[in-house]
């Protein structure tokens, strides 16, 4: 089973993370108690524990981002790892440096984790693929292929809420077809069992066939939201608007936009989420967002101790494992 | 299995050795914390037998352990409670088997992130050898030799039960 999967060791352990899919949902809940555990770090005097001292993370940022950089760089801060960020957008590619040369050189660094973004979906994969055996690969988001963190971070806050997910009605509303966050989330979901997973979203914005995902879909938000426990808004990325597949924001926000008065449909303790950073007006109205059943700065928080969970996991795994090969 | 030991006497004298040691040291109100499992099942013990005021900490050292080069994360982590603030008080850390004294250290290391105590003092339910580190126990509920490829564990939480295991 875990034979053909880069992810995974021979014995079902997490050695890289690139996708949720593939991933088993022990290995999910896994996670989400350790992250359980690494959520009390950042409540004591002391921010730090010393898990990951000595190793050298590189943040390999192709693609540009402030809260995802910053919560990986705060994650492997408080693991006690030294890391460095490396804006490659600006850097050596754009002097014509070919990525294989990139990753050697990151490598002859002594560098022991990758946490790679890029536009490209399979960017991770493919470096995974690469790089020397000793070195762990994080996915922070590969084009519109997945954002694995993130969905993690979206369970773990989930999971605060509501404790058990098999009784649970979600609904993933936006863009959907451009949304690396919508297919790790609809990924997650799936293997932790939830009851019913919905997407709300135009014609437009809907990928052909996601309905072999296991979803149901949805073009009103009305309906759709009719009693969901917890509410997943998107960005709407406003190159979006140039490709002639939403006719403005406007119109956008007046047919799919979440406001107050929509939010009623959904069950009275539902939560609401948000990968950020958020439009304002747009996906969302502001006394949505600093409303009461928000809960997403929470996810800022919580993004910090499922990263944390999943560099100490992985480089764990490549730890022990290193170790025995010598033993043997 | 080659032998049980009862053990709610030990804790019983554990727990007047400790009201002894404090009152010869002159510690007022101590806070006792317990490490993950069987620390914090004899600790609960002690605890109310003690009648303490503050409420009983709990630490998970897994983050803080030295083996996590050689074996990864530990399968059990669970967050460690520590409500009272541990500055300039007085410690009594309780652990079920002193044995090479790493888990004692990773437990020092690990309270000095929540704060500076005045003195830490341990308790141990068994002492057995084979020290590494530098490290002994104020109160001691019972000594035990053990043979080559012996190991003691306690089972619980309730009741508590030492078991003397073969290894392997």
């Amino acid at each position: 089973m875990t034979g053909n999967n880069i992810q995974l060791d021979k014995n079902g352990n997490l050695k890289h993370f690139l996708s949720i899919e593939g991933i088993n949902q022990q290995l999910l809940h896994t996670i989400l108690d350790y992250a359980e555990s690494f959520a009390t770090v950042d409540k004591r005097p002391v921010k730090k524990v010393p898990l990951l001292r000595g190793k050298t993370i590189a943040n390999l940022f192709f693609e540009p981002s402030t809260r995802t950089r910053t919560t990986f760089e705060l994650a492997a801060k408080r693991l006690s790892a030294d890391i460095l960020n490396l804006n490659i957008s600006t850097s050596a590619t754009s002097k014509g440096e070919i990525l294989s040369d990139t990753l050697r050189t990151l490598e002859a660094m002594h560098c022991d984790m990758f946490v790679v973004r890029h536009a490209n979906s399979g960017a991770a994969h493919y470096i995974a693929s690469q790089v020397a055996p000793h070195i762990s690969v994080i996915n922070a988001g590969d084009g519109r292929h997945e954002h694995p963190t993130q969905a993690m971070l979206d369970m773990f806050t989930i999971k605060q809420h509501k404790k058990d997910f098999s009784k649970l009605s979600i609904a993933i509303v936006g863009d959907i077809l451009h949304s690396r966050v919508a297919r790790s989330e609809i990924h997650a979901l799936n293997t932790l069992g939830v009851n019913e997973v919905r997407i709300i979203a135009p014609h437009t914005l809907i990928p052909k066939e996601i309905e072999n995902l296991g979803v149901h879909v949805y073009h009103d938000m009305n309906s759709g939201l009719k009693d969901v426990d917890v509410v997943v808004m998107l960005r709407l990325q406003r190159e979006r608007m140039r490709g002639a597949l939403l006719p403005s924001e406007n119109e956008y926000f007046k047919r799919y936009g979440l406001t107050n008065q929509r939010l009623k449909h959904a069950k009275r303790d539902a939560i609401v989420m948000h990968p950020g950073p958020i439009n304002r007006g747009v996906e969302i109205d502001s006394a949505v967002a600093d409303g009461e059943n928000s809960v997403i700065l929470q996810q800022v928080s919580h993004g910090i101790a499922i990263r944390m969970a999943i560099m100490a996991m992985a480089m764990g795994q490549i730890n022990k494992n290193e170790n025995k090969e010598k033993k043997e | 299995m080659v032998k049980k030991i009862d053990i709610n006497t030990l804790i019983e004298n554990m727990a007047e050795n400790i009201r002894s040691h404090c009152n010869t040291k002159g510690y007022k109100n101590p806070l006792m914390i317990g490490i993950q499992r069987g620390g914090v099942w004899v600790a609960t013990q002690l605890h109310q037998k003690l009648k303490l005021e503050d409420s009983l900490g709990e630490l998970n050292i897994a983050f803080y352990r030295d083996d996590f080069s050689k074996i990864g994360m530990h399968p059990e982590v669970k967050p460690s409670k520590l409500s009272t603030n541990p500055d300039d008080r007085h410690i009594i850390l309780v652990d079920d088997v002193l044995h090479t004294g790493r888990t004692i250290r990773a437990a020092m290391n690990e309270i000095f992130d929540y704060g500076r105590p005045a003195s830490i003092s341990l308790a141990i339910l068994i002492k057995r050898s084979g020290r590494e580190l530098p490290i002994h126990a104020d109160i001691i509920g019972k000594t035990i030799t053990l043979k080559a490829g012996e190991h003691a564990k306690l089972s619980g939480p309730e009741p508590l039960a030492l078991e003397i295991m073969k290894s392997g």
